[in-house]
């Protein structure tokens, strides 16, 4: 839904991360998105500015949330979408990577959404394919979608970007969305903090732009936002952690931590939520502070964006009209 | 006696922490000191004062041992914590920091709540309990140490068992480290010791006894160190017995890392030799080393590279020490015979009166963060009385510890306890 004469940033063929990418292209996707929020409120949500292109969503891991938000962000635009999960692919038949990117690419699909458990493979499967390649998640890598809803969320709840203080709390060593959300965050000008337990933050990640905190009081001081992210079952069970209860109560997101935070500081969360884990439940349903339902929404406005902004480019490589 | 206040005067006062050694007097109110000084009651006590004279003789800080297996709860056959209390008195122990190998395990909060009001019921020493690294000192997963620090467990280890994966120590010192806790390692490479008796050398070729390599505390104290290094975490090696661990300790600190280490009497006053004709009191973890250990470790507590002196005290049972060598159970007691043992430092090798009691009160109350081990007004009033001089022949009988298995059995020693005071009430007596 942008206007075809404004001046185009974001020109690349893929989407498979956020580092890398310059304030005005990031401006351009959240400021494309933002158009899309209003429509998505709509009785009528659908165009066709897709008409007639394909989409395949291409899972490798399971999602429920990620894939029905891009499944829906391109029906939305009238794209053809299918769903491809590992567990009927021929991937368990031992086809390796690449040929399962190259077979696809023999059908012309426009754009595929890929994720895949391990860093990297997003990018090694676009470079195989003609289309445009979305990652939905690589390994502990990037997740870009997720950081660009997460920064259109604050945009629409703060104004802005630049200048606000940021913590992400929890798991950070084995999160792609701390990771996209790290560079986003850096790039437009905001301040970032991490909170974890030392077994969950890879020591170099202050190299990465942000100041680590290992006390969540000491971390959350004047905060905007409060960052939280999911733990995995198996990362309480002694190896990184002792247990679920050590861990809520010295990481976990309650009223009394939250009340270092300023008092109009806002709650996120990726989802899904382990509740009483990382968060307590009556915060995540706190409608003033949390805007964890809002993120979802806003996942499917930025989805139709990323979308739109990629086509567009494959019409401008392919020598068509954006 | 009706002020709550009583008066140690004509005493030798002995505090390493401030350098005093002073002939002078000190006042206890309630539970802590009220006042010290060469010049205190030099006009005379008042008469409200209880007064206890102490003829001259040592007063210091009472010793803090950081190293004390209670065996209680779980086997109070061997040991209780009154019978520790008990042992602890007449050793001059005020503060004792025990083992978290008990049955069950100190690894919740709910058994180190039940020693520490145990220990506060009896009101002897002071019980400071160590919480496990990993649940059930199993060595794979970690235990709650935020929560069990926050509960009052002032160090961390897996007790008489190394932490043997390295990838689990990495761990435990690094999530440690997000809370600055101290994690206090027994060093023995499990694999190299597996199955050893004592020392790996020629007393154990002649008695053909299975040996513990020296080199199996080397490699875990040399690994731990690096580990602990890269986590950026605090280490503390329990009961050093090699020159060779001392060395790569002494290198670590010079590099920076924040390792302390520790040691216990057998360490520095006896050798393999003991275990003479399969004695098995001699039988320790880790076990006597050779006489160049010995001399090192001498060396390291004059040095400042040890910083502490603990007593290693280990109860075992009749039934677990009168059994063939390689079967006989490991560890001495040692609380009664922590001060006079160490006093061998002063009265043999030279040390400063003043070091030697350092090493059993402010240094390993510093380490741990434990409030006594200092003469100074407001310090709680832990103290101990007694006579450098006196000379007598260690007799396990006469013990009050439940387990009687002390490597020092029959030694003549040098150094009495005549009086043990905890939160300003006299726990031991000599006299009475």
């Amino acid at each position: 839904m942008t206007t075809g004469d404004a001046q185009r940033f974001f020109k690349h063929q893929h989407l498979l991360g956020i580092q890398g990418l310059t304030p005005p292209e990031i401006i351009e996707i959240l400021d494309c998105a933002d158009a899309y929020v209003e429509q998505n409120r709509k009785a009528d949500k659908k165009t066709d500015l897709l008409k007639g292109r394909t989409v395949i969503n291409l899972f490798f891991e399971n999602s429920t949330r990620t894939r029905t938000s891009f499944e829906l962000a391109a029906k939305r635009l009238g794209a053809d979408t299918i769903n491809m999960s590992v567990s009927t692919s021929s991937i368990k038949k031992g086809e390796t990577l690449v040929d399962t990117a190259m077979t696809l690419n023999a059908m012309h699909p426009d754009a595929l959404v890929v994720r895949h458990g391990d860093s990297g493979a997003v990018k090694l499967l676009s470079e195989k394919v003609t289309g445009s390649v979305i990652n939905a998640g690589d390994g502990y890598h990037e997740h870009p979608t997720q950081a660009l809803l997460d920064a259109l969320t604050i945009r629409r709840r703060k104004g802005t970007l630049g200048g606000l203080t940021v913590a992400i709390c929890g798991d950070i060593q084995h999160s792609r969305v701390a990771r996209s959300n790290i560079h986003l965050l850096n790039i437009m000008g905001a301040r970032v903090r991490v909170i974890a337990p030392k077994t969950l933050v890879p020591g170099p990640i202050a190299k990465m732009g942000v100041e680590v905190f290992h006390d969540m009081r000491q971390g959350l001081k004047d905060c905007d936002i409060v960052m939280m992210l999911r733990i995995q079952q198996e990362r309480m069970q002694g190896n990184f952690l002792p247990s679920v209860r050590e861990f809520f109560h010295f990481f976990g997101l309650d009223e009394e931590k939250l009340s270092n935070a300023k008092p109009d500081a806002l709650i996120m969360h990726p989802g899904p939520m382990n509740r009483g884990v990382e968060i307590d439940s009556t915060l995540a349903d706190d409608l003033d502070r949390s805007v964890i339902r809002e993120q979802v929404e806003l996942g499917v406005a930025v989805r139709m964006a990323c979308l739109e902004l990629l086509t567009k480019n494959q019409d401008a490589i392919n020598g068509g009209i954006g | 006696m009706g002020s709550g206040k009583t008066a140690y005067i004509n005493a030798r006062l002995l505090d390493p922490a401030s350098g005093l050694d002073e002939t002078g007097a000190l006042l206890t109110e309630g539970r802590a000191i009220a006042d010290i000084g060469p010049s205190l009651f030099a006009d005379g006590v008042p008469d409200d004062i209880r007064v206890v004279d102490c003829k001259g003789l040592c007063l210091a800080p009472g010793l803090v041992d950081m190293r004390v297996q209670l065996r209680e709860p779980g086997e109070e056959h061997k040991g209780t914590l009154a019978s520790a209390g008990q042992s602890a008195a007449v050793g001059g122990v005020t503060s004792m920091v025990c083992l978290p190998n008990t049955d069950p395990v100190i690894d919740d909060m709910s058994v180190l709540e039940f020693v520490a009001r145990r220990a506060r019921k009896l009101g002897l020493a002071k019980v400071y309990p160590y919480g496990a690294v990993t649940k059930g000192l199993k060595g794979e997963e970690l235990a709650e140490m935020g929560m069990l620090a926050e509960a009052g467990a002032v160090a961390f280890t897996d007790g008489v068992k190394a932490v043997a994966n390295a990838k689990t120590m990495r761990r435990a010192l690094s999530y440690a480290g997000t809370f600055d806790l101290l994690i206090a390692q027994h060093p023995e490479e499990p694999n190299l010791a597996d199955n050893g008796a004592m020392n790996g050398g020629e007393t154990a070729t002649r008695l053909g006894l299975p040996g513990i390599p020296s080199v199996a505390e080397v490699i875990m104290v040399a690994r731990d160190i690096r580990l602990a290094e890269d986590a950026g975490a605090r280490l503390h090696i329990s009961h050093v017995s090699t020159a060779n661990a001392l060395e790569v300790i002494r290198k670590g600190r010079d590099r920076g890392v924040r390792v302390t280490c520790d040691t216990a009497p057998p360490y520095f006053c006896l050798n393999e030799m003991e275990v003479g004709d399969y004695r098995t009191f001699a039988k320790l973890s880790p076990p006597l080393r050779v006489e160049s250990d010995r001399r090192a470790v001498i060396e390291g507590l004059k040095d400042g590279t040890i910083t502490a002196i603990a007593s290693d005290h280990a109860p075992q049972d009749e039934d677990a020490k009168r059994l063939p060598f390689a079967q006989a159970a490991f560890g001495g007691v040692g609380l009664e015979t922590l001060l006079a043992t160490s006093l061998s430092l002063y009265h043999s090798e030279g040390v400063p009166l003043l070091d030697v009691i350092g090493l059993m009160t402010h240094r390993p109350a510093e380490l741990l963060g434990l409030p006594g081990g200092k003469l100074s007004k407001d310090s709680p009033a832990d103290l101990v009385v007694f006579n450098p001089e006196i000379g007598w022949r260690v007799d396990p009988d006469t013990f009050l510890s439940k387990s009687k298995n002390s490597p020092f059995d029959g030694k003549p020693v040098q150094g009495k306890v005549l009086r043990t005071v905890v939160d300003g009430r006299t726990v031991y007596d000599a006299e009475a």
